[in-house]
């Protein structure tokens, strides 16, 4: 049965459509899965030099296993918001003479070959080769090895029997920072010694192997409970059937003031607000804002005002950046209908030319207090926020025309990268690297204030020529419309 | 009213449509009959402009439709759910179809109240989103939708699947009501014979792309369409 399971699962990550099509994203994904790889390794190796300076004089496996609370919570809480349990792909399981108990085992054991459980042996391996070498015994070694293997599991479906509990209430991530936050705070405030708990626990382990036993006892209870949770659940009225929200309307009248645009724009804000996908664009924003707080402190960085310019673009750009790339495939499924309706393009790309423009000036309002850090640092982002309205307003929307790929609005947002496609990648040139270009060259050869002018005369151009770039930018748009219409209708 | 001539699709060579000559004259309601992968839906796309033909063309009030857009004011459509707008409540889309048509939302509630038979309760004031309803409910909306501002030309590809019974016979008498009383041109294909004999003035066969059919509805149209697609199995 179970090899039945695994070819089927073979075939399907073979056949998806995806397969082949995008290897760029393949490539991308693979080189966020390398620097993990790596960052764990040089965790594992540098691990025990490093406790050996921090904590002079103290034993680092000792110091190792009192800090294993904080990994515990940090992996957990990594899983909640990245690992799902797959179960959707069950349904079609559901009608066929399978006993539902071995489709649950199938769904549980899949999980325990994630990439979340391989991760920790790259750190976790080195360490104990190191430790080796330090001549500790063998046989603690390999306990603490597979102890640690058995925690990781343990993470594994405890994250899924959380999970199970956020997804019948309303907050979704609420259990888990109450879970966490409460296990962190009962330490921290050593009304409970969680962490030292668990320290001691390991160091009992690992000089007696025995006490492995209930490491397994504890994973098989929660391999258990999860079965019994899942069994349950694997019913189409249950979690295999999307949640249905009550809604409630807005009229968003003042989007009325656009004119022509109006009943676009408030889609677009609906299509904002209403879809997980979009709306992370919108939270990237606060971290768009943040994203000079990493730079600006430093005097490094705060000497080199070639950075502001970078810097500026990027903290006014992040809406433009994030919801212009997907531009106009945000609405890829239901294109066909926009293109026969009788809709002016103009006055469809005006609303989304609008919504950047507004966040944009949003974003430059909200960087003002920067001026903290230096007024010279507020002049350099009001010439990048004119140059984003501008010339990369433009830009992002002439690249969304060369737009081929659909995106699914209910799809999760994290580490997504369905829609995306070698346009994205590249339009990250003229969009940060340009400015940069101009901006770096003009302030390093001639002075501050000749980049400063350069970005905002750009920017100024730009809003001129507002008429015939929309016009041009339209054009390209319809020139494509039947390659768009192929490519949205085909799911990838 | 549409006037179709050498027109002609090919996908990778493989022709899936290939219509010679076709007129639709204005107010007349018009049925699409023909097994899977006749061409129903490319020769409304076609028509719909959202595919290329590859020969000849399709003029709508004499307008051609691949080169100019002044026929989408009068022409409206619903071919499958890519339609709906899911992220949408059923009411903020009518008002939004509405506001592309030049309609108020006055205008807007005055149409869709003369559809509350239809909908059956099911799809006003529920709070849900279009992606949230089942599929008849969801293709009732999309219908609907269709009828807002007193378009001259309706294409409705397979209306009748996913509607319940009740719900199949309203809709028959709205699209005779908007051929007979309003002179609408009503464009409708189905695999359902009997549908679209009780609705449609004339009757089109397509099958592997070609015109094999062309009938002024009667009372014997039934059987004769019977008896061709029985006869599609083994042909005579």
């Amino acid at each position: 049965m179970i090899s039945k399971f695994i070819s089927l699962e073979w075939k399907s990550f073979i056949r998806s459509a995806s397969f082949g099509k995008s290897l760029a994203i393949k490539i991308v994904m693979g080189f966020f899965a390398l620097y993990f790889i790596l960052a764990f390794l040089a965790l594992g190796f540098g691990l025990y030099p490093i406790l050996e300076k921090t904590f002079p004089g103290q034993d680092p496996f000792v110091v190792v296993n009192g800090l294993i609370f904080f990994w515990f919570l940090g992996d957990l809480l990594f899983r909640f918001f990245l690992q799902k349990l797959p179960v959707m792909s069950v349904k079609p399981l559901l009608t066929i003479p399978i006993k539902r108990s071995s489709v649950v085992h199938f769904v549980l054991g899949k999980s325990a070959v994630s990439f979340f459980n391989f991760l920790p042996l790259f750190a976790i391996i080195p360490f104990s080769i190191i430790l080796l070498t330090k001549d500790y015994e063998t046989t603690k070694v390999i306990t603490w090895v597979v102890a640690m293997i058995l925690l990781t599991l343990i993470n594994n479906f405890l994250n899924f029997i959380i999970e199970s509990f956020s997804a019948e209430t309303e907050l979704s991530f609420l259990p888990i920072i109450l879970f966490a936050g409460a296990l962190f705070g009962l330490n921290y405030f050593n009304i409970v010694d969680v962490s030292g708990a668990l320290s001691s626990a390991m160091l009992a382990i690992t000089s007696n192997p025995i006490l492995l036993l209930v490491l397994v006892a504890v994973l098989v209870g929660m391999y258990l409970f999860n079965h019994k949770i899942l069994i349950k659940k694997l019913y189409l009225d249950h979690s295999l059937k999307t949640k249905i929200k009550e809604v409630t309307t807005s009229d968003l009248g003042w989007t009325k003031r656009f004119g022509d645009s109006a009943p676009f724009m408030q889609l677009d804000l609906k299509l904002i607000w209403r879809n997980k996908r979009p709306r992370s664009a919108v939270f990237i924003l606060v971290i768009g804002l943040l994203y000079g707080l990493f730079f600006y402190p430093q005097p490094m960085y705060r000497d080199m005002p070639i950075m502001y310019g970078f810097i500026g673009v990027f903290v006014t750009g992040i809406f433009l950046i994030n919801f212009g790339q997907f531009i106009p495939a945000w609405d890829s499924g239901y294109y066909k209908m926009l293109m026969s309706q009788n809709i002016k393009y103009e006055q469809y790309l005006k609303s989304k030319y609008t919504l950047m423009v507004l966040s944009v000036i949003i974003m430059f309002v909200l960087s003002i207090p920067y001026v903290y850090f230096g007024w010279k640092i507020l002049v350099a982002h009001f010439a990048a926020a004119v140059y984003n309205i501008g010339v990369n307003s433009y830009v992002i929307m002439l690249g969304g025309s060369f737009n081929r790929k659909k995106i699914d609005l209910n799809q999760r947002a994290a580490f997504n990268y369905q829609g995306t496609g070698a346009v994205q990648w590249l339009i990250g040139i003229p969009l940060l690297l340009l400015p940069l270009a101009i901006f770096g060259l003009l302030t390093y050869f001639v002075d501050f204030y000749a980049g400063i002018s350069a970005l905002i005369l750009l920017g100024i151009t730009g809003v001129i020529f507002h008429q015939k770039i929309m016009r041009f930018i339209t054009k390209k748009y319809l020139d494509s419309k039947y390659e768009m219409i192929k490519a949205f209708n085909q799911d990838n | 009213m549409i006037t179709t001539s050498n027109l002609s699709k090919k996908y990778s060579g493989k022709e899936v449509l290939n219509v010679s000559a076709l007129d639709i004259p204005k107010g007349q309601s018009f049925g699409l009959v023909g097994n899977n992968g006749a061409g129903k839906t490319t020769y409304f796309s076609l028509l719909l402009d959202l595919i290329k033909p590859t020969t000849g063309h399709i003029k709508n009030n004499g307008i051609l439709v691949s080169q100019s857009e002044d026929w989408k004011p009068f022409t409206s459509a619903f071919i499958d759910e890519s339609f709906l707008i899911g992220y949408l409540t059923p009411e903020e889309y009518f008002y939004f179809i509405g506001d592309l048509r030049g309609q108020n939302k006055q205008d807007v509630d005055n149409l869709i109240a003369q559809f509350e038979d239809f909908f059956h309760g099911e799809i006003l004031g529920q709070k849900k989103y279009l992606r949230d309803l089942s599929k008849g409910n969801q293709k009732k909306a999309g219908i609907v939708a269709a009828l807002i501002g007193n378009p001259e030309v309706i294409i409705l590809d397979e209306p009748f699947a996913n509607l319940d019974p009740t719900t199949q016979i309203r809709l028959k008498e709205i699209i005779k009501d908007l051929a007979q009383q309003k002179g609408v041109t009503v464009l409708v294909s189905s695999h359902d014979l009997m549908h679209v004999t009780d609705v449609c003035q004339r009757i089109v066969v397509l099958d592997k792309g070609q015109v094999i059919k062309d009938i002024v509805t009667s009372e014997a149209t039934l059987k004769e369409l019977e008896a061709h697609f029985a006869g599609t199995v083994n042909p005579v």
